[in-house]
This record gives structure tokens, sequence and C-alpha cells, in this order.
């Protein structure tokens, strides 16, 4: 930490080391920003920049190997639990994280994300859910709620004819490999300290080898959801939140030891 | 590992593509059953743990390939098979690995396509093999055994291929070369990871040096052009290097046939039986498919009268033969489909025809 006791001025904010000093491509009121900075303090904090491997997925977020300043790999759509998997086997002494959509995560990459929980594979999935396909246009996603206007479902999801929203925190809670499973969104002040809390706790579990962590994070996507980003921010507590309950749904016993 | 050196054992072909990996130093394998290839992630199941590697029985083909990419990413020489309806759905993977410039190797026990087709020993994954098989502008780089042992050496020396061009490498097999147990002789030396050339390009943690990136992402078509061209500078590399092939009874040939793999295998015996009967016929035999042996083709087709390409499929290695022969010689195909294999007798019977024709 840059806070040093005995010095005259001491630096209060600052980009965490883990986070490239580029400018990123989001979109203005976009909550990718916010995540992947959480994502940056924990790893300052864990001290785990320098034997991290990021796996970037494809989604609004495939340009995160541009932003956290560790190695990555960009992974095809869908694939990333399974290449985080790959890693994660081969060399179990370095920290592997991914960082995907709920396009990539919850439609494509459904089975890798299964199979990788039930495997309790020691990997740390951050899972970033705006119930839209923000990079190809604000088509439907798995996650778009009942009703929700999309560019596939100019009409409203209707779930007879569209199929129903998927829980995956719930879904994974089924299984018996997840050491830690949380849903977390970053609406407020509150809610981005609880959400860094549970990444952090997520990343612990990796580090104390309890097997497969997911944080699925509540995201805005005010330019497919045609909204200015502080009704985005109200609408995600309105409705999203109802459907998509904040909560931690897993924690493994290592875990709760924690004081 | 309780396995004999150095002497004749015997062994099956699926088991000897393993050991070779094993040989090779290949520490990570992940595969999805399918017949006729099971004898492979068997024999790693049970091996693997031995050396300390990574076995993992996959959840899809999808997956298996993007852990391989993971493992390689991370640089451990890592390795997939299939049969051939599991290679399609690893063609993704391949594309993303070879665009990634990411070493691997898959082997590839071919079946009776197309579709779910059969078990069945076939070669109708050839265009898919040394054409690209995936989406985008690459290739692998193919090669063929048609023995046990000589399956066994290409999936060893495929590792170290793979690390020298950055690149995926198939080796191509059958269901019968798969399934069938012939005498091998494995060396004595085996590689030790540990003793392999480091890789700076791999994503294994960036302590004391710049961080590293695995991507296959340029959205500036500028910069994919250059990602693009470098791949295809590799492959020229390639063809001037990795060429191979074999030549049987071709001295004084009027007729040569052109076959790899089960296809030569029973094309040995026809052009055996053809020359005690006099017939002026040998054999070319293509082991590596991408690079294609196309000059010496080229050559051989100014010395001989025509040539037969026999395969099991219905004309893909013959339109590499004819671009090699540029009209040189006629070239005929002997093409079968569907898992059948023709016996020696078959094959002779095409010959004689044509050999008519060349006396005439």
């Amino acid at each position: 930490m840059s806070m040093e006791e005995g010095t005259r001025t001491s630096v209060l904010f600052e980009r965490p080391r883990a986070l490239e000093p580029v400018r990123m491509h989001y979109c203005p009121g976009c909550t990718h920003g916010i995540v992947h900075r959480l994502v940056a303090e924990v790893m300052d904090e864990l001290d785990l920049a320098e034997r991290a491997v990021g796996i970037a997925s494809v989604g609004c977020a495939v340009f995160a190997y541009n932003y956290f300043a560790c190695d990555m790999v960009e992974a095809a759509h869908g694939r990333a639990p399974a290449v985080a998997v790959g890693v994660k086997r081969v060399r179990p002494d370095l920290f592997v994280f991914t960082y995907q959509g709920d396009g990539d995560l919850a439609a494509i990459g459904i089975a890798e994300t299964i199979h990788a929980a039930a495997r309790a594979d020691n990997i740390s999935i951050v899972f970033v859910n705006n119930a839209v396909f923000g990079m190809t246009g604000g088509q439907m996603a798995p996650t778009t709620l009942p009703g929700m206007k999309t560019s596939t479902t100019p009409y409203g999801r209707d779930p007879k004819a569209a199929g129903n929203p998927i829980r995956v925190c719930e879904l994974l809670s089924a299984l018996d490999g997840p050491a830690y499973l949380a849903r977390v969104s970053v609406t407020n002040p509150q809610r981005v300290r609880e959400a860094k809390r549970a990444i952090r706790k997520a990343f612990e579990a990796q580090l104390k080898g309890l097997g497969f962590s997911l944080v699925e994070v509540l995201s805005t996507c005010p330019t497919r959801w045609a909204m200015p980003p502080q009704k985005a921010l109200k609408w995600l507590d309105d409705n999203m939140a109802a459907y998509y309950p904040i909560k931690e749904f897993v924690v493994a016993e290592g875990l709760l030891e924690e004081k | 590992m309780a396995i004999r050196r150095g002497e004749r054992i015997l062994m099956r072909g699926n088991e000897a593509i393993a050991q070779a990996a094993l040989d090779a130093g290949c520490r990570a394998y992940f595969g999805y059953p399918i017949t006729p290839q099971n004898q492979i992630p068997e024999y790693f199941a049970a091996h693997m743990p031995e050396v300390g590697g990574v076995f993992i029985q996959a959840e899809s083909e999808v997956a298996a390939i993007n852990m391989v990419y993971g493992a390689a990413a991370a640089g451990v020489r890592a390795m997939t098979t299939s049969s051939s309806p599991g290679i399609s759905l690893k063609q993704e993977g391949l594309s993303y690995m070879a665009e990634s410039e990411l070493p691997c190797v898959v082997v590839n026990i071919m079946r009776g396509g197309s579709g779910l087709g059969n078990i069945a020993p076939a070669q109708a994954d050839y265009f898919q093999a040394v054409k690209g098989g995936g989406h985008g502008d690459y290739r692998t780089l193919v090669f063929a055994g048609w023995s046990v042992q000589e399956l066994y050496d290409l999936t060893r020396d495929s590792f170290d291929i793979a690390d020298r061009y950055r690149n995926p490498v198939m080796v191509l097999g059958d269901a019968l070369l798969g399934q069938m147990m012939e005498p091998i002789i494995l060396p004595q030396d085996v590689i030790d990871p540990d003793d392999l050339p480091p890789k700076p390009w791999a994503t294994n943690g960036a302590k004391g040096r710049p961080r590293n990136i695995i991507n296959s992402l340029y959205i500036d078509p500028a910069d994919l052009e250059q990602v693009n061209l470098r791949l295809q500078a590799r492959y020229d590399e390639a063809a001037r290097r990795e060429v191979r092939y074999a030549g049987e009874h071709l001295e004084g040939a009027r007729l040569a046939l052109i076959a790899y793999g089960t296809a030569a295998r029973v094309s040995i015996s026809a052009v055996e039986e053809g020359r005690a009967a006099g017939l002026p016929v040998g054999l070319f035999r293509p082991i590596s498919l991408y690079p294609f042996p196309s000059r010496e083709i080229a050559a051989l087709a100014e010395q001989v009268e025509a040539i037969l390409v026999v395969e099991l499929s219905l004309g893909q290695l013959v339109e590499d033969v004819r671009l090699a022969v540029e009209g040189r010689c006629p070239v005929h195909l002997y093409g079968l489909s569907g898992g059948i294999v023709p016996t020696p007798a078959e094959v002779l019977q095409k010959i004689e025809p044509l050999m008519a024709e060349t006396r005439a």
C-alpha cells in the first residue's frame, strides 16, 4: 500500500496496480468499469498480479486483456471456464480467474460453467450479468427478464416463446463443487463494498484450495437498455434485484473461519 | 511404468499414440469418449498420474480442446484426441489456437462419415485436416502414419514440430490403425518436460517480466493481416523443412499409386503382387499431408506414365495430387467411402487395366 506511517503526505485514492493505466472502451454509465476496479483492488490486496492468469471472454469485456495488469488469455465465446481449467490444472500455483458476461457464461458457455463447478475446479469466475447481449447490439440473453424488450424480443420477452431466465447462482447451488457462490450488485457505495467483499472471498476460496468460486455481479447496460445511467441503476434495483436475489448462496466452511 | 523399451513389444495403435505423447513430455491430456479411439484417453487415465501429469475427461470435445488451449497457454505440452465427429467439434478451438500461436497435438482416429457415420476405418476427414478445418486463414500441420510404429514416431515428433511452429499439429490414423496391434520398439530415451526449451510467451504469471497476452482478436485489419502473414511464413518454412514421404518400388515404375495410412497399407500389398506378376508399379506414400509433398509428386509425374490415387474417401487426396501433377500425367482415382476398405486384390484389379493403357 502507498499509505506509510510517518510520511507527511499519503495517497488516499489511486489506480489499483493490477489495472493498466489505459482508457477503457466501456460506455458511459456501464458498471464494467467498477467491477474491473474491484477485481484489481482485490488482486492488489492479495498480491496476486504476478501469479495471476486472467481469462477474458467474448462480449463487452472481450478487451479485459488490455485492462488487467497480469498475464491474460482471450478465450473463445463461452469457453473461458475450460481455458481456465486448462491453465489451473497444469499450474495449480497460479491464480486463475475468468471475467465473463451473461451471454458468454449462461448461454453458449453454460456447459463449461456447470462442469467446472461440478468438478470443483479451483478457479474463480467474475460473472457480469446485465441481462442483455451488449456488444452485439442488445439482443436477448438467457438472463433477460420476462417482458424485457431487447432487439430480438422487440415485444418484450415472452417466456412461452423465448423461454425463462436462468438464475445462474441458484442453478450452481445444486452442485457439490462450488466453494463460494454469491450474487452482488454495484448500484450504490454500500453495494460496491459488499461486491468487493464477495470478490475477495471468491479469490480467497481459490487461494485456500477450496474449489470453484463465482461472483455474479448484476450490472447495468444503459446503452442497450436505452436508459440514462441513473435510471438504469434504479431499474436494476427495482427489477433485476427482484428476480435475481442479492445474497451469498454457498460459503464453504473454510471461508467461514474468517474473522 | 513397467514398459519394455528397446525391444519388440506388441502394442495397439491407440496405446502407442498415448505412450508417444508421454515420451514426448506431454503432461496434459483432455478428451471425451468416442469410438474408435477410446484406448487413448483410457491409457492416459491409467498412466498420466505416474508422471504427475493432468488427465481430464471433459464434458465435451469443445471443452477438451479449450482445456488444451489453456494448458498450452500456460506453456505445457498438451494433447487431445478424438474421432471424426468429435474432431469437427474441436475445429473452433483449433482455429483459435492457430491464430493465438499456441502449440498442441491433436489425433484424429478417423471413422466413416459424414454425420454419425460409423466406426469403420475411413479417410474422409482429409479436407478438414489439411485445408484448415475451422474458420479463418490458418492451417494445421498434418501427418499420417501407416503402422503402429510410425504413429508412435509421428506423434512424438509432432510435439517438437508444434512447439517449433507454435501451431496445432494433427496426426491422422483411422479405426484400423488405432485398433490393430503390431510389434513396436519404444526408444530408450524419453523427454523430461523440465529439459524442454522455455516458452517466454506463455501466460504463467508475469513475475519479473512484462505481462503476456494470448489472443486472437485484432480489430484493425492491418494488425490481423500481420499475424496471418506471420502464420503463412511459418507454413512456408514448414513446407521447406517438414515434408515427409516414402516411396516403395518406384524405380522403373510406369504407374505410381499414391496413398497414405491404411489405403497405403493395402496398396503396398497390391503393388508387391503386381511386381511379382511383372507389372512396373510402385507406391508413393505422403506422410506429411500438410505440408504436402507437391514437388516430389511433380517429379514423380515426370517419371511415370500415370498415377492412381487410392483413398478411403471419394476424391479428397486426389485434388492435392492433381494440383501437384499439374497435368504432367493422367491422375486416376480409386476412392472408397463409408468405412469400406479394399482388399489388395481389388486394388490390383484397378492397377491392371491402367497398366495395359500405359503399355499401349
